[in-house]
């Protein structure tokens, strides 16, 4: 199965965390998504999509948080859908 | 003496509730500082264990390790391990996990407890874990992790008495010393999550309470009408409830005036207490309504849950100009006043997005900019309508409010492309989950914001009040001058010498005059034109009241208009200049800000006044 990026995670679907780019994410924002818990093996679910058109940041389920982030960003995280 | 007291520092990550438990631990007896030479605030307070054993609580930053991303975090992690300057190392932590949010609380909890200090743990906000249909076993959860574990609900003051038992035991019963282990991060992870798993033993869909608000709340339409009614109402808030108050405090030291007036006789002294110390004073006071009731909006949707919300909602505007919706509430709170906007934009992580935050404040139309518009607007602009339901005067004051976040947004960009050389915003954030706050929680913030605010801008003020009531009234003038005392003083003779320098954006020597006293606060203009124009009237609104027509005889509508760009830019507020100073550590960014303002302001006045008069205004 074709990796899906967070991003692009269609609203209220589950998926696993394969892979994350982190060479992509600056360091900080790195840093601070390993302490919010999103890294490799961890559950999410997309939940929102950002305002109006822009349909960015999005807020996703990890494990049993909310968290916030920027498509930028989420884009370099690679998931697997789970059912 | 508190420094022989045991000292036990509560950790814990963000919104596990932790301040909360504070709270309900030390009630209103607490104490706020910053530790040295850092702004990130140091709370402290005081309990007594079921034995009568006092003991000193300290209420560390919230933090998800104590490998810091933040400065908040850095203390955290220094205090923990001993090696904060002139902090002592805690003799025992009791360490804060929601209970909601285990799996990932819990990772931090495995690292403190591996530093091998007398630990006890709180499994805050139960209920809540509940409510999302999760069942926890403290006693499993003790037993892995090899600490006491006590359930709790800070805000509702369940589990306070069992905690302060266990802490008890711990303080004199310390637990063996172990070596450290150091674990790696995914071993920890790992640990973190086989614990969760066995100290969940139920797990059910819940009421999903969260999941059906942000619904509605995180709605791509429907999310931005909220909140801009929410805005709309707080606006209203802060203006409309503050009337009242704001009428009592002025009253209050009218009266007090009036009484020095009559039982002291004229004399240097009387003017000093009349003129500068209570003059002084009361224009501190007098922002206090306004202040408490946005700090009361801005606490409440704080506690609730809203506000990252609000952040989410508004982060794709503000990433346009180089910042985030983390920048949002300050700016917010900016337009009521700029001190507590500043003061809020310690919950910024990133630095340099914290600083053009702090930088661009200023520019928000606070409500002391409103008392001078009034005046050049009534004065100068005809009341007339332009349109169904649109006047004239409202649309130039919205030009005005409108001007300013321009002008903020242009800064903003050009301070993250130039200033800061911020490569990019960054969001990312934790959104909790919703929750009814506790009202004593609330009365106690803004209790404690109002103290702050009062010494911290207060004491500031008043010093400057006190230095422009000297320059305004030595030397004395002499019996029978021809002259008044405002231009024969020192301020006088400064006037006389920014005047050149004004003169060519269409300003004339009385306005120079103005300018000095305004620095104090921008409304002391209003007064301080009726002193230039011997108006003595009781009250700013008086002044304004019979001012307006003098203004409009003697001034040209190109140099009212000028007048007004002025004021949307210039920093005119030392208080605002004494908190950016507190909140840099330092004069490098108050100054650069002073002089950036001052030079926007002289640009927009100079373009105005002569694209005024190119007009033949």
């Amino acid at each position: 199965m074709t990796p899906v990026q967070l991003d692009e995670l269609p609203l209220k679907s589950r998926a696993r965390v394969q892979t994350i780019d982190w060479a992509v994410i600056p360091e900080s924002e790195g840093h601070r998504l390993r302490s919010l818990g999103l890294e490799e093996g961890v559950e999410v679910e997309a939940l929102h999509k950002g305002i109006l058109l822009w349909r960015d940041p999005i807020a996703v389920r990890v494990g049993r948080m909310r968290i916030a982030l920027r498509r930028k960003v989420a884009s370099a995280i690679f998931c697997e859908l789970t059912l | 003496m508190s420094g022989t007291l045991p000292l036990v520092a509560l950790v814990g990550n963000p919104n596990s509730g932790k301040s909360s438990l504070f709270n309900a631990l030390t009630g209103a007896r607490q104490k706020i500082a910053n530790y040295p030479g850092v702004t990130v605030e140091r709370k402290s307070g005081r309990t007594a264990l079921p034995d009568g054993r006092p003991v000193e609580l300290l209420d560390l930053p919230g933090a998800y390790s104590l490998q810091p991303d933040s400065l908040d975090e850095a203390v955290t992690r220094d205090v923990v391990l001993g090696k904060f300057p002139g902090q002592r190392r805690p003799e025992a932590l009791i360490i804060v996990v929601d209970a909601g949010n285990l799996d990932n609380h819990l990772r931090f909890a495995i690292e403190l407890i591996a530093q091998g200090l007398p630990v006890v743990l709180a499994l805050n906000m139960v209920d809540l874990a509940e409510r999302d249909g999760l069942e926890i076993d403290p006693t499993v959860l003790g037993d892995e992790l090899g600490v006491p574990v006590v359930s709790t609900v800070a805000v509702r003051k369940r589990g306070l008495d069992q905690l302060l038992i266990m802490l008890g035991e711990a303080l004199t019963n310390p637990r063996p010393e172990e070596a450290v282990v150091s674990e790696s991060r995914k071993q920890i992870t790992e640990r973190a999550h086989r614990i969760a798993n066995r100290a969940i033993v139920n797990e059910t869909q819940g009421r999903q309470w969260t999941r059906r608000l942000d619904a509605i709340l995180l709605h791509p339409v429907g999310g931005v009408a909220i909140l801009l009614a929410l805005l709309f109402v707080m606006f209203q808030a802060v203006y409309g409830w503050s009337e009242a108050p704001i009428g009592w405090i002025e009253g209050g030291f009218a009266a007090l005036t009036g009484t020095i007036k009559t039982q002291i006789p004229d004399s240097l002294l009387r003017s000093f207490l009349t003129d500068g110390v209570i003059a002084g004073v009361g224009s501190v006071v007098v922002f206090l309504p306004q202040i408490l009731i946005l700090f009361l909006f801005i606490l409440l949707l704080e506690a609730t849950g809203y506000m990252t919300r609000a952040a989410f909602v508004m982060d794709r505007m503000m990433a346009a100009v180089g910042l985030s919706g983390h920048s949002f509430i300050p700016l917010l709170s900016s337009f009521a006043c700029a001190i507590p906007g500043i003061m809020a934009t310690r919950s910024i992580m990133d630095q340099k997005e914290r600083l053009a935050t702090i930088l661009i404040a200023p520019l928000m139309t606070c409500s002391a900019r409103l008392p001078v518009y009034t005046l050049i607007i009534g004065a100068f602009i005809p009341v007339q309508s332009i349109g169904p339901g649109i006047g004239l005067q409202g649309l130039v004051l919205f030009a005005l409010y409108l001007f300013g976040i321009i002008g903020a947004m242009l800064a903003a960009a050009v301070i993250q492309r130039f200033v800061t050389q911020s490569r990019s915003s960054s969001f990312l954030i934790e959104m909790p989950r919703y929750q009814l706050p506790r009202l004593s929680d609330i009365a106690l913030g803004l209790w404690q914001r109002a103290w702050v605010f009062l010494r911290r801008a207060g004491t500031i003020i008043f010093v400057a009040s006190i230095i422009l009531w000297a320059l305004l009234s030595f030397p004395k003038v002499p019996e029978g001058s021809s002259q008044n005392q405002v231009e024969y003083s020192i301020a006088g003779h400064i006037s006389d010498a920014i005047e050149p320098v004004v003169r060519p954006i269409g300003f004339n020597h009385d306005i120079a005059l103005a300018l000095i006293p305004a620095m104090a606060a921008r409304e002391v203009a209003v007064s301080a034109l009726g002193t230039a124009y011997a108006i003595d009237a009781e009250d700013d609104e008086q002044a304004a009241l019979r001012l307006g027509p003098q203004l409009a005889a003697k001034w040209s509508l190109a140099t009212a208009l000028a007048f007004l760009a002025w004021f949307i830019f210039a920093p005119q507020c030392i208080s605002t200049i004494a908190v950016t100073r507190r909140e840099t550590n330092g004069w490098k960014w108050p100054i650069f800000m002073v002089v950036y303002l001052f030079a926007l302001a002289y640009l927009a006045a100079g373009i105005t006044y002569w694209t005024a008069v190119s007009f033949g205004l």
